[in-house]
């Protein structure tokens, strides 16, 4: 441990002295995102799955969809759950065992960016009321791990879901029995894209890598929806925004959120 | 998104709240510093129906060691619901939810409070949500800030809490339960008003950019009441007369 420190100091002198030339260790500008490529249908036993690289941060996303007896209160809804891990394999800091604060934060915040921005009308999920409900479960695991897993298991999340042929069910004697080779198409509304910004000193810098991500100050989490509204945010890390920043981060988010949702449409339609 | 339906009108004609408050108004908060005996600090915040008790240990000894830092104390954070707090009992074992919010709660206090002069020590912040109607967080690292300053904790600023949201198209502040379980949008907010600094930010619901600065806008101004009342607590504790503490 003690080396890193070390490390981590020197590798923090060197981000901070290179931030006041305007330039990040990997040479991008303060707004760009790494290189990303997804990938739909990798898992075929899954009703659909993503496999997304940002940079060298890699995310398989699967979903299964099965039905579901409904929770009391959401009777005329279907069922979405997203989670996440980071597996052992992914970084020698990962641990087995229950989940850190911090996985249940990545669990969390990749929920709700796809639940609150209503991606899937789940409306329209619903076999019988109160009864039966369809249930879309959208793991995603963390298989390489160099920062910002937020965004990458956002487009994952989001890539899997909009590629998923959901199995066409029908309720006979009370029960919900699948139709074989039969599929609905999933009720997408919109398409949430998250983009996280580190806060190094002053700057803002969009898609930090895990050496970013070790220094920071601060970070801002925001999903935006396809119609460019925001849908969900989460603020993290040992220091404050001021409000022009936030105005700031919003707007970048947005922005970069759309090029993002661009990949993610292209990658469902692409023949590859 | 949506919020679920319900039979309750968040909004009438008048401008008025299921609570019978204005859009820009927060609910009722009271705050008593010093109310446990063993702490090193404590409060009790009252935020509208949300009865809060905040205790502060440290700074003092790490246990387990290995977690100490030679070069800064370490803040811990715990946020509970006790199972009596909500309608349907609660499970007390740590939900997600409180595991998550344990996390920004800390993240929100620690710009503010100055732990690198006290290395390899822990201070303990436990949140005890007695009674819960919508906005916990914020009541919670509210009550939590003036925990730690009546502890006598170095402190750069208080940081106050408040939500904004959108309910019935309208951006509120303040959001209570009834407004968040049917409501569009929750923007949890935590605020150091002497160092213009936003350190607890969330967000759930659907907000046009020109909402979203706007509910800041407000949530702010909301934090900056709020800053009054535990300044408020702490010089009824420390300055009033005939108390000797």
């Amino acid at each position: 441990m003690g080396d890193s420190l070390i490390i981590d100091q020197l590798k923090k002198t060197q981000i901070l002295d290179l931030l006041k030339e305007g330039k990040r260790a990997d040479g991008r500008e303060f707004d760009q995102v790494r290189e990303l490529t997804i990938d739909v249908n990798v898992i075929p036993k899954a009703e659909g799955s993503a496999r997304v690289r940002l940079g060298d941060t890699e995310v398989v996303a699967g979903v299964k969809v099965q039905p579901e007896r409904p929770f009391p209160d959401t009777g005329d809804k279907g069922m979405l759950i997203c989670t996440a891990e980071i597996l052992p394999i992914a970084h020698p800091t990962a641990e087995t065992g229950p989940p850190q604060p911090n996985v249940v934060e990545l669990a969390r915040v990749t929920d709700r960016g796809i639940r609150e921005s209503g991606m899937l009308d789940m409306k329209q999920l619903v076999l019988e009321k109160d009864k039966s409900v369809i249930g879309i479960f959208c793991d995603n695991a963390v298989t390489d791990h160099d920062g910002n897993l937020f965004d990458a298991c956002s487009y994952a999340s989001t890539a899997a879901i909009n590629s998923c042929k959901i199995p066409k069910y029908e309720m006979q004697d009370e029960k919900p029995v699948k139709i074989e080779d039969e599929f609905i198409e999933p009720p997408i509304t919109t398409l949430p894209v998250s983009v996280t910004m580190a806060k190094i000193g002053d700057h803002i810098l969009v898609d930090p890598t895990i050496e970013e991500w070790g220094i920071m100050d601060a970070r801002i989490t925001i999903t935006s929806n396809s119609d460019g509204n925001v849908v969900a945010l989460q603020k993290g890390g040992s220091d404050g925004f001021t409000q022009d920043e936030l105005v700031k981060c919003a707007e970048i988010s947005v922005k970069v959120g759309s090029k993002i949702r661009e990949i993610i449409k292209q990658s469902s339609s692409g023949e590859d | 998104m949506g919020g679920r339906d319900t039979d309750i009108v968040l909004l009438d004609e008048k401008g008025i709240r299921c609570d019978g408050r204005k859009i820009n108004e927060t609910r009722k908060v009271s705050i008593k510093a010093g109310v446990l005996k063993n702490a090193n600090g404590s409060a009790y915040i009252e935020f509208g129906e949300n009865k809060i008790l905040v205790g502060v240990y440290g700074p003092r000894d790490v246990h387990p060691k290995h977690l100490s830092d030679s070069d800064t104390g370490i803040l811990r954070c715990r946020y509970h619901m006790s199972p009596f707090s909500v309608g349907e009992r609660k499970n007390p074992a740590p939900s997600r939810r409180e595991v998550e919010i344990s996390k920004v709660i800390k993240e929100a206090l620690e710009p503010a409070v100055m732990l690198k002069q006290f290395p390899r020590t822990a201070v303990d912040v436990y949140m005890e949500i007695l009674q819960a109607d919508g906005g916990t967080r914020c009541a919670a690292l509210t009550g939590a800030s003036v925990a730690l300053a009546d502890a006598g904790i170095p402190m750069r600023d208080l940081v106050a809490g408040c939500a904004a949201g959108k309910a019935a198209d309208t951006v509120i502040l303040d959001v209570n339960n009834e407004e968040d379980q049917a409501g569009q949008a929750d923007l949890p907010m935590g605020y150091m008003p002497n160092l213009e600094k936003i350190t607890l930010l969330q967000l759930d619901g659907v907000l046009t950019p020109e909402e979203y600065k706007k509910c800041i806008e407000i949530g702010i101004d909301g934090c900056k009441q709020v800053y009054e009342i535990q300044k408020k607590a702490l010089q009824e504790k420390y300055f009033s007369k005939g108390d000797n503490n």
